[in-house]
C-alpha cells in the first residue's frame, strides 16, 4: 500500500519557524509501522528528518510523537489501523521545547522526575540468611503487586505532554513523575514515605491534576495514569500508603 | 553497575549516546540467573557448570565461577536497591526455568532465573538510574563518544560528540569503563536496537586494542516473525513448547532430556535445520512457539508434572510478550502460537578483559592502565562460545561491579594521564570527512549490504566460500564507505544522519572483524557452526581468537589458552 506521511519539520539552522512537509512513500506492508515510515522517509528521501528512536519495539521510550493528534510510540503503531490508503500526521509531543523536527528538549521532563525522589529508600540492615550473607527483604505477593503497574513506565513522555496542565503551567510535575513516585510511594519496603507524600502535596504536583484523562490514553504502556494520580492524591490525605 | 558502585569514592560521569534509560539492558525479558535456591535445590558450582556447558568449554573456567558465586549477592543488593522482583508465597524473590540451566545431579531443569514478570531488564536498568540519581552520579546525555584518548599504556579519557549541538568534548579521566553494548545491527534480522552498533568497541579496536572471540554471535531461536524482536526463553521455562510446520515438538529429537530447555545455539540450529527441510509453518520461513494454556498443561501432564497453569497467569507472567504478540505480529498467545524464527542477538566476544573487567592488550594478558570493559561489549569470558540464557544480565551486574570497584580503586591512586596536544583531532577530521563527503552512496545502501550480507553468509550456519564471498563484500562496502560516501544533513544540531553514518562504520569495522574470525577458525563449536567443519576441534582449537587491526588496516590473529580449573572438556548433550 501507499502512505502519505505529513511531517512538521523545523530545523534550527536553517528555518525561522516550523512547517509541514509531506512524503508519499510506496509498496509499504499493512504491518508496517509509522517509525518505519519515518525511516524510510529518512533513508530514501531526505536525510536531514531528525528523530529519536532505539529498541523500535516500544520498551526504551525514545520515540513519543503525536501521530494524527494522539500521543503514541512511533514504533507501536501499525500503519494499517490508519485504512487501505493511511494518511499520517507526525508531529513533536507537546508542552517541551523543540530541538529539531520531531526532537524535544527532554531536560525539563526529567528535571520533574528526578525532583520525587525516584529511587528506593531503605536503611534498615538487610535480612541475614542461615550461611551469615545478606538475603533480600521479603514482601508478600499482594504488596508487590500493589504497584506492579507503575513499575513498566519507560519515562517517554507521552502522558505528560498529553496533559492540559502541564501545557498551561510547565512547573507542574506531570504524570510520569507522579507514577514513578506511586512506584515507592506504594512499595512496602520502601522508608522515605512521609518525606515523598510531603514532596507531592507541593502546589506544583498532584493537586494540579484536574483529572482530566488525557493520560491514561496517551500511555504506551497501558499504566492507568489517572488512576495512579488519584492514590497519591488519597495518600496524601491519609497521611498513609 | 559500574558507575554506582564507583560513585561510591569517586567522582564519576555517564557519557551516553542515549538517556540512560533508553539503553537496550532495558529489552532484557526472562530474568538474571542466581542460584538462591528460593524454590528447589540449587548451588552455584551448577550455575558455574551450565555456563562452561553451554559456552561449549570455550568459557574461562575462572571467570564463570565468579559469575555464579558473586550473582547470588549481586542479586540480593539488586533487591535491596528496590528492583521489583516477583516474589513466592514466602514473600522471597520468585525464579523460573531458563535454557540451560539445571540441576546438575537429575540432568533436570532448575529454577534459577530472578524475573520482575517478564521486564527484568527494564527493571533492572531503572533501578540502577534510580540510584545513581540518589548517588549524585553525573549524566552527560546524548553525548556520543566518537575516540579513546591513549597515553602511553594507559588511557587517558574520550572524546565525545553532545549531540544537541554538535559541540565536539573532551573528558579527561584516570579510569574509563566501556559499557557501550553489542553491535546485532550488522546483521537484517535482529533482537537489537537501532542503537546498538558497537561504538565503543569499535572505538577500542581503531585504538588498537584486539578483539576476542568475534566469531561467537548468538542467534536467539525465538525472534518474533517478521521484525525479529525478543521472544523471551521465559515462555519456555514457564512450559510453551516449539512446534513445527506439522505440530510436532521437533525439540525432542535435537534434546531429548531436556526438550525446549536446551541452549540457544542448539535450539536455533534445530530450527534451521526444520526451515531447510521443509517443516516451516505453511512453507514460510517461521515456526511456532505455543503458550496457550491448554497446550501447556498438556505437556506438562505428559512430564508428570502437577503444575498447572492458565490465562491470567500467562497474561501477568509474560506481560510484555503478550503485548509484543499482539502488537507486532497481531497473534494473541493465548488462542494461536506465535510466529519466531531466529534472530542475531547477543556478541559473546568483544573487548577482551580480565576477570577484573580491566582491558588486556593481548593474549599475555598485558593490561591497559585505566580502562575497564563490562556488559555485552566486553569479552571476560564467561559466554564462551554460546551465552546462556540470563547470564548477559549477571554478567553486567558481577562484571559491571567489579569495574566500577576496580575503576575507583585505581582512580584512587592515579594521577591523570599526560593529555596528548589537540586530543579531539582525528575525530574531528574524521567526523567531517564524513559531514561533507560528496561521494555518490548513501549511508543505507551501505547498511542495507552489510545486514544482508552477514544475514545469508554468516549466519547461524556459515562455511569457508561464503565467508570468503562475504569477507570481499565487507572489505568492499569499508573501501565506499571511506571513499564514496555522502549524507544529507551536513548541519551541526543534532545531527542524525551523520550519527548514523558514523554508527555505520563502527558496524562495518566489526563486521569484517566477525567474518575473519569466524573463517578463520575451522571447526564448529557453541554459536560457530561450519558445514565444512562439523566437529569441535578441542585439540586445535580450545583457544580464544584475538584479532589485532595492523597499522596498514590489515587484521592479524593471536590466540590465548583457555583457562580450564575444574570441568575437562567433554562431549556437548542436552
Amino acid at each position: 500500500m501507499d502512505v502519505t506521511m505529513r511531517i512538521r519539520r523545523y530545523n534550527p539552522e536553517k528555518d525561522k519557524k516550523p512547517y509541514w512537509a509531506t512524503y508519499e512513500i510506496k509498496d509499504c506492508e499493512p504491518t508496517n509501522r509509522v517509525l518505519d515510515m519515518l525511516h524510510r522517509i529518512k533513508w530514501e528521501q531526505d536525510g536531514t528528518l531528525t528523530l529519536r528512536r532505539s529498541c523500535a519495539q516500544g520498551i526504551c521510550g525514545s520515540d513519543a510523537m503525536r501521530i494524527n493528534g494522539r500521543n503514541r510510540l512511533a514504533c507501536k503503531v501499525l500503519i494499517e489501523e490508519f485504512g487501505e490508503r493511511p494518511k499520517i500526521q507526525v508531529e513533536p509531543i507537546l508542552g517541551l521545547p523543540v530541538v529539531k523536527d520531531l526532537v524535544v528538549d527532554m531536560e525539563p521532563f526529567f528535571d520533574h522526575y528526578r525532583s520525587v525522589m525516584p529511587y528506593m529508600v531503605n536503611d534498615t540492615p538487610a535480612p541475614v540468611g542461615a550461611d551469615g550473607q545478606p538475603r533480600e527483604r521479603l514482601q508478600t505477593i499482594a504488596d508487590r503487586e500493589r504497584f506492579d503497574d507503575t513499575t513498566k513506565c519507560i519515562l517517554c513522555a507521552a502522558c505528560t505532554t498529553s496533559c492540559p496542565s502541564f501545557w498551561a503551567n510547565g512547573q507542574y510535575i506531570g504524570p510520569a513523575a507522579i507514577v514513578q513516585a506511586h512506584r515507592f510511594i506504594f512499595d512496602s519496603r520502601d522508608q522515605a514515605l512521609e518525606q515523598r507524600l510531603e514532596l507531592l502535596s507541593d502546589e506544583n504536583s498532584v493537586w494540579r491534576c484536574r483529572t482530566i484523562y488525557n493520560c491514561t490514553p496517551a500511555c504506551p504502556r497501558g499504566i492507568e495514569v489517572t488512576r495512579a494520580i488519584g492514590e497519591v492524591k488519597l495518600a496524601i490525605q491519609k497521611g498513609d500508603r | 553497575m559500574a558507575a554506582l558502585y564507583a560513585s561510591r569514592s569517586v567522582k564519576v560521569a555517564v557519557v551516553s549516546k542515549l538517556y540512560p534509560t533508553r539503553s537496550h539492558t532495558g529489552a532484557a525479558l526472562g530474568g538474571i540467573g542466581a542460584a538462591l535456591g528460593n524454590e528447589e535445590e540449587d548451588r552455584w558450582e551448577w550455575h558455574a557448570f551450565d555456563t562452561i556447558k553451554g559456552g561449549d568449554y570455550l568459557v574461562d573456567q575462572d571467570a564463570a565461577e565468579i559469575l555464579a558465586k558473586e550473582a547470588i549477592g549481586a542479586v540480593i543488593e539488586l533487591e535491596h536497591m528496590g528492583l521489583p522482583f516477583d516474589r513466592t508465597k514466602e514473600g522471597k524473590i520468585s525464579q523460573r526455568r531458563f535454557g540451560g540451566h539445571t540441576n546438575n545431579e537429575s540432568g533436570k531443569p532448575v529454577r534459577r532465573a530472578c524475573h520482575a514478570a517478564d521486564r527484568t531488564g527494564h527493571m533492572i536498568l531503572q533501578t540502577l538510574y534510580q540510584q545513581c540519581i540518589k548517588n549524585n552520579v553525573a549524566f552527560f546525555d546524548e553525548y556520543h563518544v566518537i575516540d579513546a584518548i591513549m597515553a602511553g599504556d594507559r588511557v587517558a579519557g574520550v572524546v565525545a560528540i553532545n549531540i544537541a549541538d554538535g559541540e565536539l568534548h573532551v573528558f579527561s579521566a584516570k579510569a574509563v569503563v566501556f559499557a557501550s553494548g553489542g553491535w546485532g545491527k550488522c546483521w537484517e534480522t535482529t533482537s537489537n536496537a537501532h542503537s546498538m552498533t558497537g561504538d565503543g568497541a569499535s572505538v577500542l579496536f581503531r585504538r588498537g586494542i584486539p578483539m576476542e572471540d568475534m566469531e561467537f554471535f548468538q542467534f536467539h531461536p525465538t525472534g518474533l516473525y517478521p521484525t525479529g524482536f525478543l521472544i523471551t526463553e521465559g515462555v519456555r521455562g514457564e512450559g510453551g513448547v516449539l512446534l513445527n510446520g506439522r505440530g510436532e515438538r521437533f525439540m525432542e529429537k535435537y534434546a531429548p532430556k531436556i526438550k525446549d530447555l536446551a541452549s540457544r545455539d542448539v535450539i536455533s540450529r534445530a530450527i534451521a535445520i526444520e526451515l531447510r527441510e521443509g517443516r516451516g509453518v505453511k512453507g514460510k520461513r517461521y515456526l511456532h512457539l505455543d503458550l496457550r494454556p491448554d497446550t501447556i498443561n498438556r505437556y506438562l501432564a505428559e512430564a508428570g508434572e502437577t503444575r498447572r497453569i492458565d490465562a491470567h497467569y500467562i497474561e501477568t507472567k509474560l506481560a510484555e510478550t503478550c503485548d509484543q504478540a499482539r502488537t507486532y505480529a497481531g497473534v494473541d498467545p493465548l488462542s494461536e502460537p506465535l510466529p519466531i524464527q531466529p534472530t542475531a542477538h547477543y556478541a559473546m566476544g568483544g573487548i577482551p578483559t580480565n576477570v577484573n573487567a580491566e582491558v588486556i592488550a593481548n593474549a599475555a594478558g598485558k593490561v591497559v592502565g585505566g580502562l575497564y570493559a563490562a556488559g555485552e561489549c566486553a569479552c571476560v569470558s564467561v559466554h564462551g562460545a554460546n551465552r546462556l540464557g540470563t547470564n548477559s544480565l549477571v554478567d553486567l551486574i558481577v562484571f559491571g561491579r567489579r569495574a566500577g570497584l576496580r575503576a575507583a580503586e585505581y582512580a584512587k591512586g592515579a594521577d591523570f594521564a599526560p593529555m596528548p596536544a589537540n586530543p579531539a583531532r582525528e575525530a574531528e577530521a574524521e567526523l567531517n570527512r564524513i559531514r561533507t563527503a560528496n561521494g555518490k552512496t548513501k549511508p543505507q545502501v551501505l547498511r542495507k549490504k552489510m545486514q544482508s550480507t552477514m544475514q545469508d553468509l554468516v549466519g547461524v550456519f556459515r562455511n569457508g566460500p561464503d565467508m570468503e564471498k562475504a569477507l570481499g563484500i565487507i572489505r568492499e562496502l569499508r573501501h565506499t564507505f571511506k571513499t564514496d560516501l555522502s549524507i544529507d544533513d551536513r548541519g551541526h544540531k543534532f545531527n542524525t544522519d551523520l550519527l548514523e553514518a558514523w554508527e555505520l562504520g563502527s558496524l562495518l569495522d566489526l563486521a569484517e572483524v566477525t567474518t575473519f574470525s569466524a573463517l578463520n577458525r575451522t571447526e564448529s563449536r557453541g554459536g560457530h557452526a561450519r558445514e565444512d567443519y562439523e566437529k569441535r576441534d578441542d585439540a586445535n582449537w580450545l583457544k580464544h581468537t584475538m584479532v589485532h587491526r595492523q597499522a596498514d588496516d590489515s587484521l592479524s590473529v593471536e590466540y590465548k589458552p583457555v583457562t580450564i580449573t575444574t570441568y575437562q572438556p567433554k562431549e556437548r548433550v542436552y
